[in-house]
């Protein structure tokens, strides 16, 4: 990329700062039915910039190896890498290297935990009491989820005898602290949420959660979505247990994920995947477990794409997510207010401010949101249209689909001027009343 | 707007996401069957009489929510289903069925597939073949559901 000089790190990235960014990223110059791409789903999957290519080229042209197994040059050097990696990615998330553990995503991230969950409450076992859940103890998550952090839940309280409970959102999708504290009894014993709503941008009040969880000894996990590739994020001062997040939306590979558990927890989690590399003794009748994150490592790991991923952190963070959060901030105020005074359209979520992160999913009265998306694809905007893996919060909206506009580093002014201006003109073109 | 877009929206597809021919509830079905698609909450529930051949249909009614692709389908559906009592259905949805992946290719028979022609241009838009064909495949199993009809006794 272009070097650049961030001096002042408070201030939003300028346009010439985002034109430079954009020219790290290729596939943002497609043209798309005719008009130049507008991409407004990074949501849903980031683009990746050159350097986020080549360095997993160069990792597989010069030192692709296993890891963790042989013993000669190329497989010590494909280690170091993959460990580089690792303890990248654990700086960049205010983790140690040992609380970092690589998934295929964050779905699989939460799975390995609420799995652990499930596996150290089966019958017969005595689990840590860290981990126990007994029939009446209760999970609780929101009403705002996206599936890959309810229905986990759904499967451990329906193995466990716990009660699964929900904070119910309001009218914009949005819940508060008092509504958490209404939910939350001596019997909480895992919190489950989302740092940032994929659906409303909404960012939860996760120190506050946290300390309520740590009044309660519950362990809070955090699904990090939304909130990891967009602002900067220090898993280890905000205390909570436990965290996942995807490579595919913060300028990284698909096929690789990150959970992170604090330590000594992390430790005591039983494996999820059991194999090769995560064992240290074998007989015929048992194995020991390699400590926590080898121990959830089973089988042959995504190496180029962590080394890749860390580059992708690298990128991150030469650019700065404090500024990237700022910039992101000015383009979702843009975006909200265009389309908070459009008429016949319903804004999910937060109206402005620091809660909104980024996002903008709304309804548009008397046009399903498959016509909206198809409407704005013809202009060359892509947008995500359906209930975004969230079909409770959209039950409770009132609501099918919506389309969700979302933005990333190298969104423009000009790409949410264009989609609210394509957004003003589909009640007219599908002759909605 | 894009031509694309427009050979997509035909005025006719138009008409009928609004119209929605045959959105009733039958009091007495002899087959019923809920579609969804899972990836964007559209769904219908289609119902049949049975008709006096296999494959044919006394009433069709349905109910749904959905976009304009698959509103608009089962509409035009439940239009040719009326115009076409006591006709196996069956080819009609192969048919349609094969116009559907065509990805805009050849040219679809609007003497066997009528006014269902029209979606020919939604078929070069793969992330929506599934929205035109909710409504025929949930014909679809509820003609598999129907007992079987006289002509198919008289095959057997």
């Amino acid at each position: 990329m272009a070097p650049m000089t961030l001096s002042d790190t408070t201030v939003a990235l300028t346009d010439a700062e985002v034109a430079a960014i954009r020219s790290d990223f290729p596939a943002l110059d497609a043209r798309v039915n005719g008009h130049p791409l507008a991409y407004l789903d990074s949501g849903a999957t980031a683009q990746r910039p050159l350097a986020v290519l080549d360095r997993e080229r160069a990792f597989l042209l010069e030192s692709n190896a296993a890891v963790h197994r042989g013993a000669h040059t190329l497989a010590g050097d494909a280690t170091e890498a993959f460990e580089d990696a690792r303890h990248t990615v654990a700086q960049f998330i205010g983790a140690g290297d040992d609380e970092v553990v690589w998934t295929a995503n964050a779905t699989d991230a939460l799975n390995l935990v609420a799995h652990a969950f499930t596996a150290a409450n089966r019958p017969g076992a005595v689990p840590d009491e860290r981990l126990a859940l007994r029939p009446g103890d209760e999970i609780v998550v929101t009403e705002a989820e996206h599936h890959a952090n309810l229905i986990p839940w759904q499967q451990v309280a329906a193995a466990t005898g716990a009660t699964l409970r929900f904070v119910p959102v309001d009218d914009d999708g949005v819940w508060t602290m008092v509504d958490a504290a209404a939910v939350l009894t001596p019997r909480t014993r895992i919190i489950a949420v989302a740092h940032v709503s994929n659906v409303t941008g909404y960012t939860a009040p996760v120190a506050q959660l946290v300390a309520a969880a740590k009044e309660l000894g519950a362990i809070t996990v955090l699904d990090a979505c939304q909130s990891a590739p967009h602002r900067p994020l220090d898993l280890g001062a905000l205390g909570v247990d436990f965290a996942a997040f995807s490579s595919h939306k913060m300028l990284g590979p698909t096929g690789i994920g990150v959970l992170y558990g604090r330590q000594p927890l992390l430790d005591a989690l039983p494996p999820f995947r059991t194999g090769g590399s995560m064992i240290s003794t074998v007989t015929m009748e048992s194995a020991e477990f390699l400590p926590a994150p080898q121990r959830f490592e089973a089988g042959t790991q995504p190496v180029s794409q962590a080394v890749a991923l860390a580059e992708a952190v690298r990128y991150l963070d030469r650019v700065g997510l404090d500024r990237i959060e700022a910039r992101e901030h000015e383009l979702t105020t843009r975006m909200v207010d265009g389309l908070t005074g459009m008429p016949g359209i319903r804004l999910v979520g937060p109206r402005v401010g620091e809660q909104r992160t980024g996002i903008a999913a709304f309804d548009v009265a008397g046009v399903h949101a498959h016509d909206v998306g198809q409407l704005l694809d013809a202009r060359g905007i892509a947008v995500r249209v359906g209930h975004h893996c969230a079909q409770p919060l959209h039950r409770r909206l009132g609501l099918t689909a919506t389309t969700r506009a979302s933005l990333y580093l190298y969104s423009t002014t000009d790409e949410v001027d264009r989609m609210l201006d394509a957004v003003s003109g589909v009640r007219a073109y599908f002759g909605a009343r | 707007m894009s031509d694309d877009l427009s050979a997509m929206y035909q005025e006719l597809i138009l008409d009928h996401s609004r119209r929605r021919v045959g959105q009733r509830t039958l009091e007495a079905a002899d087959a019923s069957h809920h579609e969804l698609n899972p990836t964007c909450g559209d769904e219908i529930t289609l119902q049949v009489t049975a008709g006096a051949a296999t494959g044919a249909v006394g009433e069709l009614a349905w109910h749904g929510n959905g976009c304009s692709i698959s509103m608009a389908s089962a509409s035009i559906l439940a239009e040719l289903a009326a115009d076409r009592p006591g006709t196996d259905l069956r080819p009609l949805i192969d048919e349609f069925r094969t116009m559907m992946h065509s990805r805009g290719r050849g040219e679809p028979d609007d003497s066997a597939l009528g006014d269902a022609v029209v979606f020919h241009g939604t078929s070069k838009y793969v992330m929506r073949v599934k929205c035109a064909m909710l409504a025929w495949v949930a014909l679809e199993k509820c003609l598999d559901a129907l007992p079987a009809g006289p002509a198919a006794t008289a095959d057997a």
